[in-house]
């Protein structure tokens, strides 16, 4: 606040020394007067003795000023007024930065968004997600992760524990909502005790589900999410209390919970108890995720030693049922792997934004040099000025600090465009982003983002002008006055700093473009998967769930499913119709267990688990999923409970060498249940994505005998994802005519997750295809910049080199030969930076492994495609100004000296 | 830049002695400074008044004087200067050394003549 009262004290002071310096000059004229001169007289006289009042008082003045800042700001003002002389120079550069620090800044927003702050939750150090692996599982890798917890192990963990203060177990669902509006599925969050409590956010309104919530037989409660609670209620607080139909059963509302609330990356509009009835558990059941909060001080190192106690606890407190071993987990060598839960949220989206940044980065740096280079030239011309004021005693620190006060308001004016530029970059982010990105759609410009924007204008305006500003600033005074800078000793010095820059500028392009098509190749490698599905544009899937309050004979479940897909099928335009509990890419969790093969010998080992689906007749006709072997599961084996089973090729293979061998064979889950038939074999389903390995499949029937409960009981798919061939699929038209084909069955069922195959198969791609498009931008961006890089430098090394050439010519030199000359120094700048880039690229490619599919990260084919590209740029970017010194008139080139 | 017309005149840092030197007498205004300062030289020394107001200045903003409103001997508003107790140590230090510098001037111009 000093320099505030500084200001006023100031004003104060000027008034001061007006009114001193009248007096002086009052004393004087009346002094004059006494000695008898004319009033007239005295004062030209006392005016002439005092000299200019008007300078004085400004020099008196002057020792109060703050000399720096002012000057500064004069310096400010004549950067301005040098900069719109020359406005070509000026668009060019801002518009550079703008780009630059507006890529950097929208990439940093979601960077800061999505990954250093993605937990909101409080002390989100303390939080983990309880993990296991069991390497003893054989093919439990093959599709899923890790272990999650039983329902059994949650009861083991939540009492047993030493290490943490709250763990609880979730899991994702959908619930059918009824009686609010038009039937709903919405998605459910199923929590157990210790959940909330251990991520410790308060609800907004209402209470948490408490423990009382969690006994089976006790209160039927639900909480709401914020976006749930808007659409469905408005906002009304008078909602808690209020009760509403969730798979046909009344619940209380009790609670809501505040805005972007998730439970780590998973979005609900419910939130419902689990509600275990702890006396009926088992100990297989593995399909819950586990979070817990760590007490203060414990490392994930000792909650991985408490769980790994308490394993065996868990393995005597309960059974899989009568007659069944419970230490058979033993063989599966259960081990705890806890990891933050921070790590669970971002995934391995981590790595994309990294190599985003880091990109952007580049390309910001690649616009740097070329400002500098720009600004080079630009000190060139001034050398002459320069050099006089040095001569006339202008410090060195005040010539450089004139060059970077031009060229940080060059940095400041780019950063002010770039918060525009970022604000559209983010939009453009936000729409075209993988979906899998953490709290993308809550990604705006903060304060931190706008504090990075100030930092990185700043910090660029130095960089790009600390180069002209260390070569001018201590030139010698009087070095360069005559001569005008032409000759070539000094031409050649020149040179050379920007000749390091092409250099710099090839070397970071060739990273970016090498980046860039890696993944261009990565994304041809994944087009080319086959998917185990065809023409995914015509294929319309949405899912229908069927819940046990609302019709709970399985047996009815199949009827009311293939009574939709006979009306579904009735639609005009549709040519087949089936339906499967999972279908491909659609992230549904899949079930699992073991599967033995009739003759074969397990030796005390436990066979490989494998993937589960249920399929109707006809679904795999609709999907497009080829029929290897064998034949379809028909509606009269569903009915009549036949004991038939369809197998993917990589499991008939690797069981029975060929898919045509492995029709008629027997397999089945446990050692007490019948053996069942494989009467068909198809092909291959990269279930996951289509980077991901296709997981060997059983596809049973969807009405089949439950193998866990000791007496046969019917268990049906009562989640299933309908498949429609229709080339009218995604229509507006035909999706009302299937909502009314559905409910003309039974119109309490809500249709969800509509959508054509061709959507899921993009969304399973959206983040290879999101790094794609940036990489592509970014690269591209880099050979441009790198191309106007070279031509900057050769043009510029063609005008300072006129004379040289002129004399050249005289001297009888072929026009050919200069081209060349100028050409093949191009070359050798590409060359070097082409070296130093490919020695970078395949180092820094070894990071972006993980995103790479089906191609190496040293690709034979792009070291040398992209190499070629920039070598060709570049003799392109030379030749123009090469030929352009070809066509010098030596006389010209000599009488311009 | 022009150079300071008491450069020419004066020693450097000899202004702000004699504008020290003589407010220690008594607090004076602007120009009954520089008709004291022409008195108590025999007109030997006059002070610019170029001079003299950007040095008040100075000194005003080092600390070596404080001013005041008043009025002048003929009854008109004016600033009046004193010095302050960090004004008489400047001036004690520099009287000093410049007394000591003139010593030795003074004895290298003897040797000279002898």
């Amino acid at each position: 606040m000093q320099w505030l009262a500084q200001l006023f004290s100031r004003r104060r002071r000027y008034d001061d020394l007006s009114v001193s310096i009248q007096e002086h000059l009052s004393e004087r004229i009346e002094e004059l007067m006494e000695e008898g001169m004319s009033p007239q007289e005295s004062e030209r006289t006392a005016r002439r003795e005092f000299g200019n009042v008007t300078l004085v008082e400004e020099r008196s003045r002057e020792v109060w000023q703050w000399t720096k800042l002012e000057s500064i700001v004069a310096d400010l003002r004549f950067a301005f007024r040098r900069l719109r002389k020359s406005p070509g120079f000026a668009v060019t550069v801002i518009l550079t930065l703008a780009i630059g620090i507006g890529a950097n800044t929208a990439v940093f927003t979601v960077l800061n968004r999505v990954l250093i702050k993605p937990l909101p939750y409080p002390e989100p150090d303390q939080l983990v997600s309880v993990w296991l692996e069991a390497p003893g599982a054989a093919g439990l890798a093959n599709f899923t992760d890790g272990l999650h917890l039983s329902s059994s192990m949650y009861f083991t963990f939540s009492e047993q524990n030493r290490t943490f203060q709250s763990l609880g177990v979730w899991t994702a669902d959908s619930a059918n909502v009824t009686g609010l509006a038009k039937p709903e599925e919405v998605r459910a969050a199923l929590v157990s005790d210790g959940v909330l409590e251990a991520l410790e956010v308060p609800p907004l309104a209402g209470r948490w589900l408490s423990q009382a919530d969690q006994q089976p037989h006790g209160a039927k409660t639900v909480m709401l999410s914020y976006g749930y609670w808007q659409r469905r209620f408005g906002g009304d607080r008078s909602a808690i209390g209020r009760t509403i139909t969730i798979d046909s059963q009344p619940r209380e509302i009790v609670g809501v919970m505040p805005r972007g609330f998730r439970l780590a990356n998973q979005d609900f509009d419910l939130l419902a108890p689990l509600a275990f009835d702890r006396n009926h558990q088992k100990l297989a059941g593995f399909g819950f995720q586990g979070i817990a909060r760590l007490k203060p001080g414990v490392s994930i190192a000792q909650a991985d030693a408490d769980v790994t106690r308490m394993i065996p606890i868990w393995m005597d407190s309960f059974t899989n049922g009568p007659g069944t071993n419970p230490h058979f987990y033993e063989t599966w060598k259960i081990t705890p792997a806890l990891r933050p839960l921070k790590q669970q949220v971002i995934g391995n989206v981590g790595n994309v934004l990294w190599v985003v940044m880091a990109t952007i980065g580049l390309v910001m740096l690649i616009a740097c040099t070329n400002v500098a280079n720009l600004l080079l030239v630009r000190a060139d011309a001034r050398q002459q000025e320069l050099a006089i004021r040095a001569a006339l005693g202008a410090g060195r620190g005040r010539i450089a600090r004139e060059l970077l006060i031009e060229s940080v308001l060059l940095g400041m004016i780019g950063g002010l465009l770039g918060i525009g530029v970022a604000y559209a970059g983010l939009r453009l982010l936000t729409a075209i982003g993988p979906s899998d990105l953490p709290r993308l759609n809550e990604v705006f410009l903060d304060a931190r983002s706008l504090g990075f924007t100030l930092i990185l204008s700043l910090l660029s305006g130095f960089l790009f002008g600390a180069i002209p500003a260390l070569k001018y600033s201590n030139m010698r005074a009087g070095a360069d006055l005559s001569g005008g800078g032409r000759t070539a000793s000094t031409g050649h010095q020149r040179q050379h700093s920007r000749n390091l820059m092409v250099v710099a500028q090839v070397a970071m392009a060739l990273v970016l473009l090498i980046s860039a098509l890696l993944m261009i190749r990565t994304f041809q490698a994944l087009r080319t998967v086959e998917p185990g599905f065809d023409d995914a544009r015509h294929l319309q899937t949405l899912r229908i769930t069927i819940p046990d309050s609302l019709v709970s004979d399985p047996q009815m479940v199949t009827h009311i499913e293939n009574n939709i897909a006979d009306k579904l099928s009735a639609i005009a335009g549709v040519t087949s119709v089936g339906f499967a509990a999972a279908m491909p890419m659609q992230g549904i969790d899949p079930n699992w267990d073991e599967i033995r093969i009739e003759g074969k010998s397990y030796e005390g080992a436990d066979p490989p688990l494998r993937l589960f689906n249920s399929v109707s007749p006809g679904y795999f006709h609709t999907a497009g999923t080829r029929l290897v072997a064998g034949r379809d599961v028909t509606w009269g084996d569903i009915y009549d409970l036949r004991q038939v089973v369809i197998v993917s090729e990589n499991f008939a293979r690797e069981s029975w060498g060929t898919p045509t061998a492995a029709v008629g064979k027997h397999l089945r889950q446990f050692s007490n249940m019948p053996w069942v038939e494989v009467i068909g074999v198809v092909e291959d389903v990269r279930h996951n994505g289509v980077d991901e390995k296709a997981p060997a499949i059983i596809y049973w029937p969807a009405l089949i005998n439950n193998p866990y409960t000791p007496k046969p009981t019917l268990d049906a798919a009562r989640s299933a994802t309908f498949a429609i061939r229709s080339d009218r699929a995604g229509t507006e038209s035909f999706l009302t005519e299937v909502q009314q084909a559905v409910w003309s069955v039974n119109a309490n069922l809500p249709l969800a997750s509509v959508e054509t195959m061709q959507d899921i198969y993009s969304q399973s791609l959206a983040r290879t295809s999101f790094t794609l498009v940036m990489l592509a931008i970014a690269g591209t961006m880099a050979l441009v910049l790198g191309v106007i890089g070279i031509y900057g430098v050769i043009s510029y090394a063609v005008s300072q080199r006129t004379r040289e050439i002129g004399i050249r010519l005289a001297l009888g030199a072929q026009k050919g030969e200069l081209k060349w000359m100028f050409v093949r120094s191009a070359l050798v700048l590409t060359g070097i930076g082409v070296a130093i880039g490919v020695v970078a690229a395949a180092g820094l490619m070894q990071f972006m492994k993980s995103l790479l599919f089906g191609i190496s990260p040293l690709d034979p084919l792009t070291y040398v495609a992209i190499p070629f590209v920039l070598v060709s740029s570049a003799v392109v970017a030379s030749y123009l100004p090469a030929r352009r010194a070809a066509t010098v008139d030596p006389v010209e080139a000599l009488r311009a000296e | 830049m022009a150079k300071d017309p008491e450069r020419r005149d004066l020693f450097p840092g000899t202004l702000e002695i004699l504008i020290l030197q003589s407010l220690r007498l008594r607090p004076m205004h602007g120009y009954a400074l520089v008709k004291h300062i022409k008195q108590a030289s025999d007109s030997l020394l006059e002070v610019e008044e170029g001079s003299l107001y950007p040095a008040l200045q100075r000194m005003l903003k080092a600390g070596w004087l404080e001013s005041e409103a008043g009025t002048s001997a003929k009854g008109r508003p004016t600033r009046i200067f004193r010095p302050t107790a960090a004004g008489i140590r400047h001036l004690e230090r520099e009287v000093s050394s410049f007394e000591k510098m003139f010593t030795g001037i003074t004895r290298v111009l003897a040797t000279a003549k002898a």
